[in-house]
């Protein structure tokens, strides 16, 4: 037994050790409170995506009719308000721009956002969509809090407003130097603040869906196989209890 | 205790077979006449478990074979392909991730279990080193295998590892050309690490094949560091010993199903673990053109890379790092002469081997840690530090186990 607790520990701190390895740096992310189970969040971060982001940012690894399937999204509304141009249910969701332009308009070719929540973090996406501020040095007049000097427009800048930098200074060895810790929202765009929270969380919970399509599936799946497993260990423990009985 | 299943004469087909192939009589001498000491507790399920592992590894493999496209352009997207498309193929690719990652884990227990027995020392010097050919041939294909998904950090990591062969004073450059195939990593390199990867497993089953035949040749130590062919029966049967066959299967078999519950938890709750077994950038496609802000190996590799870092150049060169890496390794080799112990298991060996022990343990951890972390100053220091203390454990050995008093071993093992 006290070997058992050893190696046990051994292991906790072989696997949770590192892992602290990973805490965030720079602002603090804002969380994105996911649902995967909210469906309507999820059909409208489709709409948004489809309607916003898609012109530029793909999902190439994501079919339509699998997004259909899982959110409960009618064919006809599918193929009405979803895809556009001649793609077919079963494709996969491209877009029609070609990566030398997006290199050439907005200084790198444009990510496809497939796997974003799983290489950033669903919260980083919920607060990048928050942190754009106005700086009229950017070719598009904006630039953003978690991702300096970012190439790509605020696409949603209609509807959030605009905001302003809020400055600190920092006193370093080479002198002090401002520089922008927070943002303000100085003229209200369409939506009120509460409003455009919830598009960028519906949008990010689409994302993080989009990210591992199978995770719910995954999770109630688990639940059969420990349930299974944990009947087998019993089982198994008596059966070698009986055996061993006879060894002293 | 029951023997009267021993050498049993078949008849009928099990007959027919058994008359031309010895199924029998490698059933009595490997499952029903193999006798295991009776007091091997928690630490002797690894190995029996590495194996399935090792079984698993190569099943969920072939399977992700069939739908993995080894080509710089498609590997990426067949992976995605996999795991979307494919029935099944998330969990399958998330079997195979995890059970990556937790092969090394068993493994690292089983070697640990092997220096606190001491099962490295006579009669069993070659299965150690078999032993350490395995973790060699293990680390050589998790190392091919995780260029395979064709992300950021597979290309990368592969980028630095390959970079390590051209530290080799003179033929450095020429040498790290020839592993790739080209001057970067590339769709030639992806496409000889796939077959590599797809070959060496069955080089490492037969290589778990030879360290089984060692071990039965042997026999198999215990806690105590006793041997319980010393003392038989009346019957020629050890004492100590008990057969392996139902005693052991039955409870490798409990060991087995709290495994593969620990296991599921993970592929079903966790298969990131918190970007340990897969890391985040992983799930950008590979771009020669952009390199991360920080690259760090899988987290089975990273103790070697901490040292990799902790060497300071000499002259220019990384090539005294790379000595000591792979020499982290290699040392393993010499460690059954370096032990001049009189006793075998750690129980009865004196307080400097259990504090070496420990320190070396200790080491490893904290040279993993500091292997997934950016270089600064303080940590390269550390690294250094523990560097040194994870090689004194074995260039110490003669000294300490020589010098130590150790306590008398019992003429039978304690339960």
């Amino acid at each position: 037994m006290r070997s058992a607790i050893i190696a046990a520990s051994l292991l906790l701190v072989c696997l949770i050790g590192p892992m602290s390895a990973f805490a965030s740096e720079g602002p603090a992310l804002q969380d994105a409170n996911i649902d995967l189970k909210d469906k309507a969040s999820l059909q409208r971060g489709a709409k948004y995506f489809n309607n916003y982001c898609m012109g530029c940012h793909s999902l190439k690894y994501m079919r339509y009719n699998r997004m259909a399937a899982d959110l409960d999204i009618p064919e006809d509304e599918l193929t009405e308000n979803l895809i556009f141009g001649d793609a077919k249910p079963g494709d996969l969701m491209t877009n029609s721009m070609r990566p030398e332009d997006g290199a050439k308009w907005f200084g790198k070719v444009v990510p496809d956002l497939t796997l974003v929540t799983r290489w950033r973090s669903p919260d980083w996406v919920y607060t990048y969509l928050k942190s754009y501020y106005f700086d009229e040095s950017r070719p598009y007049g904006v630039n953003n809090l978690i991702f300096n000097k970012v190439g790509m427009p605020h696409p949603l800048i209609d509807l959030q407003g605009i905001q302003m930098p809020v400055y600190a200074e920092a006193h370093g060895a080479e002198g002090s130097a401002a520089h922008v810790v927070d943002v303000e929202l100085v003229e209200p765009g369409e939506l009120s603040v509460e409003e455009y929270d919830t598009m960028v969380r519906d949008l990010t919970n689409f994302l993080t869906y989009v990210g591992e399509p199978y995770k719910l599936e995954r999770r109630s799946l688990g639940l059969y196989v420990l349930l299974f497993l944990g009947l087998l260990f019993i089982l198994a423990y008596y059966l070698k209890k009986e055996y061993w009985k006879d060894v002293h | 205790m029951s023997t009267e299943n021993i050498h049993p004469t078949p008849t009928g087909a099990l007959g027919w077979v058994d008359k031309r192939l010895p199924i029998m009589r490698v059933w009595s001498e490997h499952f029903a006449d193999y006798y295991a000491p009776k007091n091997m507790g928690f630490w002797s399920f690894f190995g029996s478990l590495a194996m399935v592992v090792l079984v698993l590894q190569i099943v969920t493999g072939i399977w992700l074979a069939m739908a993995y496209k080894p080509s710089a352009t498609e590997a990426f997207a067949s992976v995605e392909y996999i795991m979307r498309d494919v029935n099944w193929g998330w969990l399958i690719r998330y079997m195979h991730s995890t059970g990556a990652s937790f092969f090394f884990i068993l493994i690292y227990m089983h070697m640990f279990r092997g220096l606190m027995w001491g099962s490295y020392k006579a009669p069993r010097e070659l299965l150690w080193i078999i032993g350490v050919v395995i973790y060699l041939a293990m680390m050589a294909t998790a190392f091919f295998g995780y260029l395979l998904p064709w992300g950021q950090m597979s290309y990368w990591g592969a980028q630095v590892i390959v970079n390590l062969f051209a530290a080799v004073p003179g033929v450095g450059e020429s040498l790290s050309v020839w592993v790739r195939g080209d001057y970067v990593i590339s769709d030639v390199t992806l496409n000889r690490f796939f077959a590599f990867h797809f070959l060496i497993p069955f080089v490492l089953a037969a290589l778990v094949f030879l360290h089984i035949v060692a071990l039965h040749r042997v026999g198999s130590t215990n806690p105590d560091g006793i041997e319980i062919k010393a003392k038989k029966d009346e019957n020629g049967k050890p004492l100590d010993g008990i057969p392996f066959h139902p005693y052991y299967t039955v409870k490798d078999t409990v060991g087995l199903v709290f495994f593969l519950a620990v296991f599921s938890a993970v592929v079903f709750y966790a298969p990131d673990f918190g970007g340990l077994f897969l890391e985040a950038p992983n799930f950008q496609p590979a771009d020669p053109l952009v390199t991360p802000a920080h690259i760090a190996p899988v987290w089975y590799f990273t103790p070697y890379y901490a040292m990799l870092r902790a060497v300071p150049p000499i002259g220019g060169s990384q090539f005294p790092g790379v000595l000591v890496m792979f020499g982290a390794i290699g040392i393993m080799f010499l460690l059954p002469w370096l032990d001049r112990s009189g006793v075998r298991s750690m129980r009865y060996k004196g307080p400097w081997s259990k504090g070496f022990l420990a320190a070396f343990a200790v080491s490893f951890v904290v040279l993993a840690y500091l292997g997934l972390q950016p270089s600064s100053d303080l940590a390269t220091l550390i690294a250094q530090i523990f560097t040194v203390v994870y090689f004194s454990y074995f260039l110490l050995m003669p000294i300490y186990t020589k010098l130590e008093k150790t306590k008398p071993v019992p003429e039978r093992v304690t339960s």
